[in-house]
């Protein structure tokens, strides 16, 4: 062993990749699997867009033209749990493969074999979801977030297939979490303290307990539905003393901390990429950490804000009210400290730092009207209108989405040793950002004027607006293939890259070349 | 083989394996519960059949490859450790899986069944159903119809407590067999290891002819309403996971039988211990929320 970790720049190729498809299937190396689940993902997003994109064709104009109600609602049914467990997540993970490793200065993931595990997994959960489709009596057809007794009393047969995907999808999400945790906790390199880790392996680790807190509380309620479905429990029927707001307790005991697993490690994303163009050290790094640690002790005592309309007590709308501003507080102190970082800063606005600007701002305009959801009695008001769609995308789409996009940018050089194409980029950038307003501003609007989600039809009165949302989706949709045709483009050449790919960038990771060797760090370097 | 470099595997094939006898196994699942009702899941349980099989094949081929990889000396100090985090954090996911069902049976307790009572004026079961009172545990439902309620529940203070007893015994024979190993005294770990895994089984039956009796005298069933339903899922979870820890103890007890482990290493025993103990901690929570109180 000793002699073939002397030095990665001097690899030996008898440890490169396997040939041919094997090398795919059987691949334990961090790089490979982190390559599979980017790809994974992408194929996902477009899947998902797809769905939603079928979704605002129907909703291009008042009446129904194209889609059956039913059907719309599989529609948005699949397109929410494919984005957020298909395409957002796996996005994630696969970030997090490619580049823990090489930032903490690890050979590898700590769980090599398991690691392959959690990625082909995922692969078959998602076949077995998206085939309930063309199942007898269709497809889940209840919302992402499946409330009982929709998705137990009156849900179609297909749902038990749904009940099993999830299982699947969360075996795949532990495992990864739990090879995260080790890994960053286990494979530094010596002198890697724990207050020395870049941002983005901050933001995962706290992202991975998140997981492995709230995964297998899922995984509880879909067994509950099954048991109600199957084989007479009363979990969440009333008339056997269960209760289906029960199920909505649960269900968001996961779901809120799911949409932070959702967020942190965006925050990670651009807390590397901001500093690098703006040529200055992160402001307030400490802070960031305990910003991100607070964010995740909250998200755990605030879920009731998506309930505040099912009649829950009033001391717990006022508890749910306060602990939901409180996160306030936190992401504050990170939008804050992002600016400070460019206060002053040499900025140069390459597509990665385009992306993460618009995250900023953005992103804030999403954590501005979850503000204003967070208000109980104005709540009543705005549940389950088009202003929570708004709010939700903007956190996700310019949020989460836009982060990983950054992330790309950013990273695409070390992985593939070339540059991407600058102009190619700026055009993926600016058709994304002009399409993602257009598409989700105007929900704020319909949604204040009363338009509720998850309707095929709506008023005359809402027309106009969702005339302009579904201009912006079809813009933004197929502005997505910018992006595909600027990876594959840089995967098969372009300008080198050299082993810093920017204006000297922190971190271990840009101290390998570029592109980064199958095998790095086999010896462990020293972090002064 | 230098002790300082972290041992990375090369390829495997048992990975992509699992995963599709894991899709063989949640297909026919799924197919199989959805055939229950019409006596269709012949298919669904012969791919579930096949899919366990290959599951459980490919569990002894993937651990035989750790285990050899382990015994051949190919693992440092830091995998060690890898493991160690690998196996706390999975715990730590299951500790939230069962904190999912006594959430419920906390929320029904404390606030779902009181309301349908009547309590915080909600006027729900007013006007649903009038004259249900409230009471826990509760043997009349609702709707007794659809829910038929129980006559009784468990007397917590026979089985259940000598269950308690026998769960709690384990863990401290376990510890003698860890003390034992510690001490290369190996016919004292079989011995304690075997004690051990006896007072599983006993436990597994115990609590198998509670079911039987709670199905056959008191009609507490899974469909009795919100009792039965969280009693049988919670002890329901637990026996299982008493079933996997046993099936653990037990492989450990072969390898003790094969030496395989040294005073030093022997983090697989270590590892099913504190399934072990889990397992036991969750039991004394099960026996004081769903018995006692
Ligand atoms: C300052 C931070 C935030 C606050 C105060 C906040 C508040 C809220 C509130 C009160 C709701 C419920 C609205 C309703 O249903 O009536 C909501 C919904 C939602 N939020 Fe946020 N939020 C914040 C940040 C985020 C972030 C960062 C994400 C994800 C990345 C997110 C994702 C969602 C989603 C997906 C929903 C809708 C779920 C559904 O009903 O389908 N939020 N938010
Ligand atoms: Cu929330």
């Amino acid at each position: 062993m000793n002699t073939l970790t002397r030095n990665v720049e001097c690899e030996h190729t008898e440890h490169g990749p396997a040939r041919g498809l094997s090398r795919w299937f059987f691949t334990t190396n961090h790089k490979d699997i982190g390559t599979l689940y980017l790809w994974f993902s992408f194929l996902m997003f477009l899947t998902g867009g797809c769905m939603a994109l079928m979704i605002r064709a129907e909703l291009f104009q008042p009446g129904l033209q194209l889609i059956q109600p039913d059907f719309f609602n599989q529609m948005t049914t699949m397109h929410g749990l494919i984005m957020v467990f298909g395409a957002v997540m796996p996005a994630f993970v696969g970030l997090a493969n490619w580049m823990l490793p090489l930032m903490v200065g690890a050979p590898d993931m700590a769980l090599p074999r398991m690691n392959n595990w959690s990625f082909w997994i995922l692969p078959f959960a998602f076949a077995m979801m998206i085939s309930t489709l063309f199942m007898e009596g269709g497809g889940p057809n209840f919302g992402w977030t499946f409330y009982a007794p929709l998705s137990t009393t009156y849900a179609p047969p297909s749902v038990t297939f749904f009940i099993f995907a999830v299982h699947m999808m969360g075996i795949s999400s532990i495992m990864g979490a739990i090879n995260v945790i080790a890994t960053i906790l286990n494979m530094r390199a010596p002198g890697m303290t724990m207050m020395k880790l870049p941002l983005f392996v901050w933001t995962w680790l706290i992202t991975a307990f998140l997981l492995i807190a709230v995964m297998p509380v899922l995984a509880g309620v879909v067994t509950m539905m099954l048991m109600d479905i199957h084989f007479g429990t009363s979990f969440f029927n009333a008339a056997g003393g269960g209760d289906p707001v029960l199920f909505q307790h649960i269900f968001w005991f996961f779901g809120h901390p799911e949409v932070y697993i959702m967020i942190l490690p965006a925050f990670g994303i651009v807390s590397e990429i901001i500093p690098t163009f703006a040529r200055k050290r992160l402001f307030g790094y400490a802070s960031m950490v305990y910003a991100t640690a607070s964010i995740a002790f909250l998200s755990f005592i605030v879920w009731a804000h998506h309930m505040f309309t099912v009649g829950l007590p009033l001391m717990g709308e006022i508890f749910f009210m306060f602990a939901t501003m409180l996160i306030a507080v936190p992401t504050g102190v990170k939008v804050f400290n992002w600016i400070a970082t460019m206060f002053r800063g040499s900025m140069t606005f390459e597509t990665p730092m385009l992306f993460s600007l618009a995250f900023v701002v953005l992103f804030t305009i999403g954590g501005f009207s979850g503000l204003m959801l967070a208000i109980a009695p104005a709540d009543f008001q705005y549940h389950d209108t088009y202003f929570v769609v708004a709010h939700f995308h903007y956190v996700l789409v310019p949020g989460a989405v836009f982060a990983i996009m950054a992330g790309v940018y950013y990273w695409l050089p070390k992985w593939t040793g070339n540059y991407y194409n600058e102009t190619l980029g700026k055009w993926h950038f600016w058709c994304s950002f002009i399409g993602v307003n257009l598409t989700f501003f105007p929900m704020h609007f319909i949604g204040l004027a009363g338009m509720p989600r998850r309707i095929p039809d709506y008023a005359l009165q809402f027309a106009d607006f969702n005339m302009v949302a579904s201009i912006g989706a079809f813009i933004f949709g197929f502005s997505q293939l910018i992006f595909l045709v600027l990876v594959i483009k840089t995967i098969r050449g372009g300008d080198r890259a050299p082993a810093q790919v920017w204006d000297q960038p922190q971190g271990l990771e840009w101290t390998v070349p570029s592109p980064a060797p199958y095998h790095t760090f086999a010896e462990p370097p020293e972090v002064k | 083989m230098s002790q300082s470099a972290y041992y990375v595997p090369a390829q495997s094939r048992w990975p992509i394996y699992a995963s599709v006898a894991l899709f063989l196994m949640a297909y026919g699942a799924a197919h199989l519960i959805n055939g229950l009702a019409d006596q269709g899941g012949g298919l669904g349980l012969s791919l579930l059949l096949a899919g366990t099989f290959c599951m459980a094949m490919i569990l002894i081929g993937w651990f035989g490859n750790v285990i050899s990889e382990s015994r051949g000396g190919l693992y440092n100090a830091q995998m060690d450790r890898s493991f160690r985090w690998g196996m706390s954090w999975f715990i730590f996911s299951e500790i939230m899986f069962f904190a999912a069902f006594f959430g419920a049976l906390f929320y029904v307790r404390t606030l779902a069944v009181p309301w349908l009572g009547g309590e915080g004026e909600k006027g729900v079961s007013q006007l649903l159903w009038p004259g249900f009172e409230a009471q826990w545990p509760l043997l009349t439902t609702p709707d007794m119809k659809q829910f038929p309620g129980s006559d009784g529940v468990i007397n917590p203070w026979h089985l259940p407590l000598l269950n308690t007893a026998i769960l709690v015994t384990s863990s401290f024979t376990l510890t003698f067999a860890h003390h034992a190993l510690k001490l290369d005294n190996r016919p004292r770990t079989i011995l304690w290891l075997g004690t051990t895994i006896l007072l599983g089984v006993v436990f597994l039956l115990f609590q198998l002819s509670e079911y039987v009796e709670a199905y056959q005298e008191l009609g507490l069933t899974l469909n009795s309403g919100i009792y039965g339903a969280t009693f049988f899922m919670l002890t329901g979870f637990h026996g299982l996971h008493v079933t996997l820890g046993t099936l653990m103890l037990i492989i450990i007890w072969l390898r003790v039988l094969s030496g395989h482990f040294s005073p030093k290493h022997h983090f697989g025993f270590e590892a099913t211990a504190w399934y072990w103990h889990f397992v036991d901690v969750v039991w004394i929570g099960l026996f004081i929320f769903v018995y006692v109180f």
